[in-house]
């Protein structure tokens, strides 16, 4: 993991000390509530329906056990005993007051965390595949460059006021676990054919109420020259992108506007102004930072087959879990566990103090000290010995963790809905609750095989439906909380699709009835061993719409 | 309003009148001190630029480049809102891409709190509030001694800092 020097710690320890001040202003009167907010903004401090919120940034997803420990202590000591990790792998903190908010920030500096452009229209969190340095499919590992990226967006002076809000993805592995296409900016780690490393990088992509699917700005660019050429694209968007309609000032609408073409046209004389190709990040600092995610000291193991096959048998549980939550590693005799944070009924998400603690523990004893947090809100541990694996997860269960969902249609993504959020129509929260309810049984969820499901409680789409497989909407129909239902999504770059509008929007209880109904459409309809997507991509919507209205 | 100027790093100057700013299509006055539009300065540049006390205003949807090499001895980028960081990319186009050395003022809706992203986008002199306390802009000025990135104040950023030999080959 990347760790802080002197440098990267003073800059924090400044950052506290700058908010402590503006804090102290706010409360004394000397700073107004419109004078605050952009400042509180910055550092990750909203205010919604009942209280502050205050989300701290977990860099691309990598988390320590200490840090893991850090966050439970701050869900102990100054919110209500738990935390909810976001779709953006960050976490967030619904109850804190404001006057603690400094004594959290330093509590999160002291772990290497912050808040710092968790909010605000300036460059977020940048997120990557949270099996990044261990999966098996990689070409090569985002992390180091989600790190420079990091540390060049770090108040950047020029691109803290943009017209909105900036997401960067970066995928390094064959398969996209990070939705490149569906950021501002999406970087995919390739090889061009003389073996060099770049980024294919996609502009313009998004979902909230103008949903689209990110457009190529550039086949291949050397990887060293990233910064650069990301401070042309800002700059071009930072310059010409609409300030006049907030839900027109994404950089999707500029490249919908101007047209791709022309985008990159400015996008390219503004790097060749500014230097183009010699700007690079240095060599040394490429290495630096690429040494704090070297490959571990694996021990050779062989894969733990035999063991492995005996404990599947011997427990249906264990069996379940190993078919769904687990991921080929690099190391032979290892694994990727990714640890469900949607118990049947549960707040997808949603992790207590305690299960902090013990998961850190966890992470300890068998991953390393590693942990990732995921854009489906779950946790991972990326460093598993096969032959501990049953020792892990009889260790989870015994803290309710143990859940076999992962991919299937009860791992769902939520925002927080009308229970947090008041820009919210509808009550995401239940919504997935009563969903993940109606679909406990394990051979159900194992004949469905793997689909995604997501619940968003308005238009700006923070429970990602567009990209679901399976999406509900929440809208406002005349006064009364209602559901629309989507289908078709998919966030995987290689086959990105948004979601297709099924009918008229329903209330709560129609809207899950009707994902029953889909369910069973495709089960209906499916040829030999297709997937859902799959078969919804060779029938289309329509039986599915058929299916809806006749059933109400 | 008045305006303040950088006097050495983290300080400021005493308060000193503003130069107005003239409308599109006003009249010229045949003195200063006045900060002209764009449109005006590149028409009357030939007889404009010999005026010491006469420079040009930048509205944010302004092309910056487009002052060429003719430069004045004074800019001012208005920020119509705070919010609105337009002329950040402005401020560093014409330090960084035009090489202007004259003064740069940030003029209309500037929070203190951003003071530390201004100076280091290029601007050295600030319209504040009537009456208002330097003491929280200086403290704003002086708050962070780490940069991670290069900008137009040519703070050395982290990265050089880390490295000091590649630094100085690329200088
Ligand atoms: S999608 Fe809407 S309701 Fe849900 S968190 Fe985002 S803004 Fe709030």
């Amino acid at each position: 993991m990347y760790q802080y020097d002197t440098f990267d710690h003073q800059l924090l320890a400044d950052r506290v000390a700058e908010f402590s001040d503006q804090v102290d202003r706010r409360l004394t009167g000397a700073l107004t509530e419109d004078q605050f907010r952009p400042l509180r903004l910055m550092n990750g401090l909203y205010l919604e329906m009942h209280a502050y919120m205050l989300r701290v940034a977990i860099p691309y997803g990598v988390l320590s056990s200490r840090q893991l420990r850090g966050l439970a202590a701050v869900a102990r000591t100054w919110d209500k005993g738990y935390g909810h990790f976001t779709t953006r792998q960050n976490i967030q903190f619904n109850w804190p007051r404001l006057t603690d908010v400094p004594a959290i920030l330093q509590a999160l500096a002291d772990v290497e965390m912050h808040a710092i452009q968790t909010s605000g229209a300036c460059i977020r969190n940048v997120t990557i595949d949270p099996f990044a340095g261990v999966a098996g499919d990689e070409i090569a590992d985002p992390r180091p460059w989600a790190e420079i990226i990091r540390q060049w967006s770090t108040l950047h002076p020029e691109f803290t006021f943009l017209p909105r809000k900036f997401k960067i993805a970066i995928s390094g592995a064959i398969e996209d676990r990070a939705a490149v296409r569906f950021h501002d900016i999406g970087l995919r780690v390739i090889r061009n054919d003389a073996g060099d490393l770049g980024f294919r990088v996609w502009v313009g992509g998004g979902l909230g109420r103008t949903p689209r699917v990110a457009r190529e700005l550039r086949p291949f660019l050397p990887a060293a020259q990233i910064l650069g050429y990301l401070e042309a694209a800002l700059r071009v968007y930072n310059l010409h992108g609409r300030r006049d309609n907030k839900y027109k000032a994404r950089i999707k609408i500029l490249v919908d506007e101007i047209g791709i073409d022309a985008y990159r046209d400015q996008v390219e004389a503004e790097w060749h102004a500014a230097g183009g190709p010699a700007l690079v990040v240095p060599e040394a600092e490429i290495a630096r930072v690429a040494d704090f995610f070297a490959v571990p000291d694996y021990v050779t193991l062989p894969d733990a087959t035999v063991e492995l096959a005996r404990w599947r048998g011997a427990d249906s549980g264990f069996d379940a879990w190993m078919g769904t939550n687990i991921l080929t590693h690099r190391a032979p005799g290892y694994a990727a566990v990714t640890v469900s944070l949607k118990p049947v009924g549960g707040i997808p998400g949603d992790i207590t103090a305690d299960q902090m603690d013990a998961m850190a523990d966890l992470a300890d004893r068998y991953s390393l000290g590693e942990l990732r947090a995921t854009k489906e809100q779950n946790l991972v541990l990326p460093n598993v010995r096969q032959d501990q694996l049953h020792a892990l997860w009889s260790a989870l269960r015994s803290l309710g963790l143990e859940t076999a969902n992962k991919g299937r249609v009860t791992d769902i993504i939520s925002c927080p809905g009308q229970d947090y959020c008041s820009l919210a129509n509808a009550r995401s929260i239940p919504m997935a609750q009563e969903i993940s309810r109606r679909f406990a049984d394990r051979r159900r969820l194992d004949t469905l095989g793997p689909i995604t499901l997501n619940v968003s409680g308005c238009i700006n789409a923070c429970g990602h439906h567009h990209v679901g497989n399976i999406g509900l909407l929440g809208v406002d129909k005349r006064g009364a909380e209602a559901y629309q239902l989507v289908l078709g999504g998919d966030a995987g770059e290689a086959d990105s699709s948004i979601a297709q509008i099924t009918g008229r929007a329903m209330t709560a209880e129609e809207a899950v009835d009707a994902v029953e109904v889909t369910a069973a459409v495709y089960l209906d309809r499916r040829q030999d061993a297709e997937t859902f997507i799959q078969t919804f991509r060779r029938i289309g919507v329509t039986p599915f719409k058929e299916a809806i209205d006749a059933a109400r | 309003m008045p305006l303040v100027k950088l006097n050495t790093p983290g300080g400021l100057t005493a308060p000193v009148a503003d130069w107005p700013l003239l409308a599109e299509d006003a009249y010229v006055p045949p003195t200063g001190p006045v900060l002209v539009p764009l449109a005006t300065w590149l028409a009357g540049r030939d007889t404009l630029k010999d005026r010491p006390d006469t420079g040009v205003w930048l509205a944010a949807g302004d092309d910056a480049t487009a002052l060429g090499d003719d430069l004045p001895a004074v800019v001012a980028i208005r920020f119509a809102a705070f919010t609105d960081g337009r002329g950040y990319s402005q401020a560093r186009l014409l330090r960084e891409r035009l090489g202007f050395t004259g003064e740069l003022r940030a003029v209309g809706d500037v929070l203190v709190d951003q003071a530390r992203f201004l100076t280091r986008s290029g601007f050295d002199a600030f319209q504040v509030a009537e009456g208002s306390d330097l003491v929280h802009f200086e403290a704003a000025l002086g708050r962070f001694s780490v940069v991670y990135q290069a900008a137009a104040d040519r703070a050395t950023p982290v990265v050089a800092l880390r490295h000091p030999s590649y630094w100085s080959a690329a200088e």
